[in-house]
């Protein structure tokens, strides 16, 4: 029994702590935060440089092959960070798709480029009536010819207007079951009759778009998987990129921790710092509590999901992603509180946490449907 | 990252197991309320069928009556046997186990080992702790039952309060002022006290939750002899802490098995208990409830596992054990108010009732869960450890100017 990372793993996070200190401070984060892209060529390409895309992705596409709690270092740190751009939509959303299901073509097309940073995706996933419930796909792909023809609507996909390609869930057979009748397609954002409408979200450190499907057209050879089978793998993604929310929700929690304490510490009012008093102390004290149980159970979960069985797996990253994600929101909730009036504005950095953190609490499924699959899971 | 045992470990465990079901065939004993004398006969035959097969005191010397073995073989005893949920003496010795053998192990003398450990670890002796007094509780290095050395004995005055087991125990590990005259946490000893000496007088407090367990312990002119002191004499404040440390890992563990047991009790209890004729369980209310309770075990379990982690690695538990406390105590008062929603009307029946639920368990569990923030550090005193130690926040004026004068 060993839980701490190794040392290959410190030195990742050493080496991300300092990038983003140097590359992205603060300054370049609000700078993104109001622009429509979300980041600069420069600073994609320098990541690309630090080999975060190639992390997960084989060595035989270019990859450098690591495992999911070597990603998850650099994800807390990009948590920490307040990262913006599209990292996590096309390292932990595309990739890992194209990776479960994709065939040696598939794979031999997009993997190479996505690791030196040539090419970008997301995961079209989500519709107007889903909900938090990933599983609620209503996307029709009708067959023709000898391939397919997309119509519907996607919300909230990440992203999607500085991605090349979409993985894009439809159905390909009718019905509710997602286990049934789900089929998994690789779509160019630029075919024709794909429109992509970036959304005014509140956590601009991420972008959402609406993305429309007019008959867009897709050859068998860009499904990625088995047709009607797709639910399987994408499953198996989505919680890998649960326990990726859970990794980026410790790393803001733990920097909006921080962030809290300092200024409770130099802060005074009647004459002493205001930490020192109880009611400020102890909503600080809740913070850490929050944070060191949800780094406690971030760990365990990446370990999980690579050596216990899938139950057990898919049970710690439904419960990840749900407490995780309510730390996050109950840390930065008190930060504003402890900060009093700079608070709530603009100038100070606090909002940026808080806006992530409702982000992250509210998709790939909310707190409550990640309890319900806990529940389900149990068997009850 | 590991969190795997070693194989030897793990055959330990299938050794463990094979005993367990052999000499308690009785496999999940359902949660049930039991007699004060029924709980403390259990404890006594458990742990002396632990004991001679070699499952008691794990991390003990041979010589006191231990197995000499390691933390994580004591893990493997704890997690097999949560399932045999009140046979286990854990609960009932709590303090003989939790905080006499540890602080007697690493800070006792020879003679204090021999004498006590074998009997802690084979059943026979249980133990309280005579630590809070009527004024002194969170602010407990203000005691002042006093202890004045005469000759080879030291003569103790005083009152100690919320003495959890004091009317069943055999010893107790009592706190004194010794010295009246320095700083408050200067001044304080550890003394090992038998309850049958002349000037010991115990009194049952009645609780909320009907049962009487916490006692107040009279202390007129009481003798105890001066071999009796644990490490040295006004000392005593610092000896408890490093121990504890690492006690507090174990609990942690401890109480993520015994609450993991509890949980799937509540979750049967669902299944069966009707509202509008249809299952609890059914209720999207209760389920997230339910699901909320079972993360948070998850969590208490393997922030647990970290502090053990540390243990193993050599090193000194971190900040997980004070934290790990604030979780647990209040999701057990969390879980047992749930059992009582899942119950709904049902939960005004307490244990004589013909036909109340689980024999009246949840509704003892409910109202003795309300002293779980109290005890062992108060929440609120947790919180200022955490706070001041961990994230390095100033102490409050008034307790920073009482510091400066001590």
């Amino acid at each position: 029994m060993d839980i701490s990372f190794n040392e290959d793993q410190v030195e990742i996070r050493n080496q991300a702590r300092r990038f983003f200190e140097n590359e992205c401070p603060i300054e370049y984060v609000r700078e993104m935060f109001e622009d429509e892209r979300g980041f600069t060529d420069e600073i994609w390409a320098k990541m690309a440089e630090m080999g975060w895309m190639a992390l997960r992705i084989p060595e035989e596409y270019d990859g450098i092959g690591l495992g999911l709690t070597d990603l998850c270092v650099v994800l807390e740190e990009m948590g920490r960070a307040l990262s913006t751009g599209p990292y996590f939509s096309t390292v932990v959303l595309a990739a890992e798709a194209l990776i479960e299901a994709g065939n040696d073509a598939q794979k031999q097309a997009y993997l190479p480029k996505i690791s030196t940073g040539e090419t970008r995706g997301t995961l079209a996933l989500f519709e107007p009536d889903s909900g938090p419930d990933p599983g609620y796909i209503q996307m029709e792909a009708s067959s023709e010819g000898d391939g397919f023809v997309l119509n519907g609507t996607k919300l909230f996909v990440l992203d999607a207007h500085t991605a090349d390609f979409m993985v894009c869930a439809a159905r390909t057979e009718a019905g509710d079951d997602p286990a049934q009748g789900v089929t998994l397609f690789l779509v160019d954002t630029k075919a024709e009759g794909v429109s992509i409408t970036p959304l005014v979200t509140m956590d601009r450190t991420r972008k959402q778009c609406e993305v429309k499907f007019g008959g867009v057209k897709v050859s068998k050879d860009d499904v990625l998987g088995e047709v009607d089978k797709g639910w399987g793998p994408l499953l198996k993604v989505l919680q890998k990129a649960q326990i990726a929310l859970g990794a980026d929700s410790v790393g803001g929690a733990q920097k909006a921790m921080e962030i809290a304490v300092e200024y409770a510490n130099i802060r005074h009012q009647f004459n002493q710092p205001i930490g020192a008093f109880q009611a400020i102390k102890h909503q600080c004290a809740n913070m850490l509590v929050d944070v060191e149980g949800a780094r406690s159970l971030f760990y365990y979960t990446t370990w999980a999901m690579e050596e216990e069985e899938p139950t057990t797996a898919s049970i710690a990253a439904s419960a990840i992603k749900a407490f995780a994600a309510d730390a996050y929101r109950n840390v930065t909730t008190s930060g504003v509180q402890v900060l009093g009036g700079i608070g709530c504005t603009w100038e100070h950095d606090m909002h940026f946490y808080l806006k992530r953190a409702k982000f992250n609490q509210v998709t790939l499924g909310d707190s409550a449907y990640h309890r319900e699959e806990v529940m389900r899971l149990l068997g009850v | 990252m590991d969190y795997r045992f070693n194989p030897e470990d793990e055959e330990f465990r299938k050794e463990v197991k094979a005993w367990l079901a052999k000499t308690f065939p009785e496999d999940e004993a359902p949660l049930k309320m039991e007699t004060i004398e029924d709980r403390v006969n259990a404890y006594r035959s458990t742990q002396k069928k632990l004991f001679d097969a070699g499952y008691a005191g794990i991390r003990y010397d041979k010589k006191y009556g231990g197995r000499g073995g390691t933390m994580i073989e004591e893990i493997i005893v704890a997690e097999e046997l949560a399932p045999y949920g009140a046979t286990h003496g854990y609960g009932l010795n709590a303090i003989g186990m939790g905080m006499a053998g540890p602080v007697l192990n690493t800070q006792g003398t020879e003679e204090q080992k021999l004498q006590f450990l074998p009997k802690l670890l084979d059943g026979t002796h249980i133990w309280c702790q005579g630590f809070s007094e009527p004024n002194s509780g969170s602010d407990l290095a203000s005691v002042s039952t006093r202890a004045v050395r005469e000759g080879d004995h030291y003569v103790v005055n005083g009152q100690k309060i919320w003495t959890s087991s004091a009317h069943i125990a055999d010893y107790c590990m009592l706190l004194v002022r010794t010295n009246p005259d320095v700083p408050k946490h200067k001044g304080l000893s550890y003394l090992l006290m038998d309850m049958t000496l002349p000037g010991v007088d115990v009194r049952l407090v009645k609780q909320l939750t009907d049962e009487s367990e916490f006692c107040e312990v009279f202390l007129d002119d009481v003798k105890i002899p001066a071999n009796m002191l644990v490490g040295e004499e006004d000392k005593g404040w610092g000896i408890a802490l490093t121990t504890l440390m690492f006690e507090r890992v174990m609990g942690d563990l401890n109480t993520a098995n015994a609450f993991m047991r509890e949980f799937h009790r509540i979750l049967e209890m669902a299944k069966d208990v009707k509202r509008s004729g249809k299952p609890v369980l059914e209720n999207a209310m209760i389920r997230q409830k339910l699901a909320q309770a079972y993360i948070e075990l998850m969590v208490l379990k393997y922030n647990g596992f970290r502090g053990l982690s540390e243990v193993v690695q050599g090193g000194v538990p971190g900040p997980q054990g004070s934290i790990g406390k604030i979780i647990w105590s209040e999701l057990h008062q969390r879980m047992s108010e749930l059992a009582l929603d899942i119950e709904g009307p049902y939960n005004q029946l307490m244990k004589d009732s013909a036909i109340n639920m689980d024999d009246g368990f949840w509704q003892y569990t409910f109202l003795r869960a309300k002293g779980n923030t109290i005890e062992a550090g108060s929440a609120e005193i947790l919180r200022n450890i955490v706070g001041e130690r961990v994230l390095g926040l100033p102490k409050d004026m008034a307790r920073a100017a009482l510091k400066e004068r001590s």
